[in-house]
């Protein structure tokens, strides 16, 4: 399987001169999984954003299999329009695509329906929940069939409880769906327990300083929360983060 | 009752409280202004005032149903004066932000000349508007100086305060700038919007009165302002009372229209129009 993003010595470079990012080398295969793991502001934003050309490199260059249209893009915040319904919110991509309507609402039905969210159609996003408005980013996210999933931590405002639920509906979704997604994340724990490859980055400016693959028996469910494996695992990567820090 | 009320837990009297409300807001102005009525009532009576001097509130409302044919034809020509200022001044705000939002250069060019009519008090404007235009298209363009700036202002800063983040997910989805317009921009900035054109709606009632009384002095007019004006000179002070009591009335019902019209359409999505308890 190929590459479905490739930067080489990417770096971005903020106008006060302050240097965000890079250089970064960094390719992602088809159908996989990779974590981002880095501390607060150490630029793994500003890659996604990169990725996803909503912000432009200083220097260096971003190949995206397919030419970059088929990127979902899950924001931090649900970042929902509160004026229009979940049904609505869902099938903006398709609408700014002048999709026809009957196209539209063959895609939105079975995009709210992966997220469990199929009888909130017509509901308002403020009248649900913290873990329920992120599923309808996600099925937003899910409504084009992109082949490339970004997400940029989107479950550091959730609960635990909440925060766990979605992490097993997104592995879920990943093992049907077989989308490459690049998932944006501080927290190690979330880090191993979702990718199969987890990138650790330095503080700023943010370059990888250590790469873990995570090799375990599929699918992974709460078992696999609980293991000594898991547990190993998050020592190892942890230690990692530790030293990307600076920290012996 | 009292001591009921104080022996049970804070959250019941709280909401005690909230169901009471409702009802003291309603009694309690409509108390104030019965004691009012009355002791206006009184003062006439007992000091026995002229009607010429200060006119008793049941010859006022005597004047309202006397006059009621004069009065009724002079209340429609200034509220479709305001209606005209009105609807100009939406339609004028809401463009002229528009058009600014998309060009920055057309917005350097045309802001300040916005706000000097804005600044320049429009009793002062009106009498120069009245020489230049015929009478009833000045009085309407004075009801639209005054209230046009209200929805200006608000509509750009509506358009201007649009969620980053939403921003940034209608260009990943490769938005057109119409799109971005009318799927983004206008219904984010739509709360923004009916909140000036709730300013707006008294403003063009002032604007009307305030020409139509310029006007009235260079002698043609029958709006309720020139009714006003002209009771005054003949010392007509009932029918002064009964001008201004309707046009007090139509500026609480343009008022209250308005804030019904900006509850319907936010009422399942905007904060300012939820219910506390939700």
């Amino acid at each position: 399987m190929g590459d479905a993003v490739s930067m080489k010595g990417v770096t971005k470079r903020y106008d006060g001169g302050v240097v965000a990012l890079g250089p970064l080398d960094f390719d992602v295969s088809k159908g996989d999984f990779v974590s981002l793991l880095g501390p607060s502001g150490c630029g793994k934003s500003t890659a996604l954003r990169i990725i996803a050309g909503l912000s432009a490199p200083t220097s260096g260059t971003v190949r995206i299999a397919g030419g970059g249209r088929s990127i979902g893009f899950v924001f931090q915040e649900p970042t929902l329009m509160p004026w229009a319904s979940v049904r609505d919110n869902v099938a903006l991509p398709l609408k700014l695509a002048h999709r026809p309507r009957a196209d539209i609402k063959g895609h939105v039905e079975p995009a709210l329906a992966r997220v469990g969210l199929a009888e909130f159609a017509a509901a308002y996003p403020r009248e649900l929940s913290g873990g329920m408005k992120m599923r309808v980013s996600l099925a937003r996210a899910l409504v084009t069939d992109p082949d490339i999933l970004l997400m940029d931590e989107p479950f550091a405002a959730l609960d635990e409880i909440t925060r766990f639920r979605l992490n097993n509906d997104l592995l879920a979704l990943w093992r049907d769906l077989r989308k490459t997604v690049i998932f944006v994340t501080h927290s190690v724990f979330e880090s191993v327990y979702l990718s199969r490859r987890v990138v650790v980055m330095t503080p700023r400016p943010g370059r990888i300083s250590a790469e873990h693959c995570i090799d375990t028996v599929e699918p992974r469910d709460e078992d696999f929360r609980t293991s000594a494996e898991y547990a190993a695992y998050c020592r190892e990567v942890s230690a990692a983060l530790s030293r990307a820090a600076g920290r012996p | 009752m009292t001591v009921s009320a104080s022996s049970s837990p804070a959250g019941s009297e709280a909401s005690e409280r909230d169901r009471r409300a409702p009802v003291a807001r309603v009694l309690l102005p409509v108390a104030v202004l019965g004691a009012g009525v009355l002791a206006w009532h009184f003062v006439v009576r007992i000091y026995a005032i002229p009607p010429y001097v200060l006119p008793g509130p049941m010859l006022v409302a005597a004047t309202l149903v006397q006059d009621w044919p004069i009065l009724w034809q002079s209340l429609l020509t200034t509220l479709l004066t305001t209606a005209e200022g009105f609807a100009a001044a939406a339609v004028g705000g809401i463009v002229l932000a528009l058009l600014f939002n998309q060009s920055k250069w057309l917005e350097h060019a045309l802001l300040p000349y916005a706000i000097i009519l804005q600044v320049t008090p429009v009793i002062a404007i009106a009498p120069l508007l009245l020489i230049y235009l015929p009478q009833q298209t000045a009085v309407v363009v004075c009801a639209w100086i005054v209230a046009f700036f209200p929805v200006l202002s608000n509509t750009t800063l509506g358009l201007n305060s649009v969620d980053r983040n939403l921003e940034g997910m209608f260009r990943l989805y490769g938005a057109s700038r119409l799109q971005a317009l009318r799927y983004l921009k206008l219904p984010a900035a739509l709360p923004y919007i009916l909140g000036g054109l709730r300013i707006a709606g008294g403003l063009s009632l002032i604007g009307a009165v305030v020409a139509e009384i310029a006007a009235g002095s260079a002698g043609a007019g029958s709006g309720l302002a020139y009714r006003i004006a002209e009771s005054g000179y003949r010392l007509n002070i009932p029918r002064m009372f009964a001008a201004l009591l309707l046009l007090s009335v139509a500026g609480i019902v343009i008022y209250m229209g308005l804030a019904a019209v900006s509850h319907l359409m936010l009422r399942r999505w905007h904060e300012s129009a939820l219910r506390k308890e939700n």
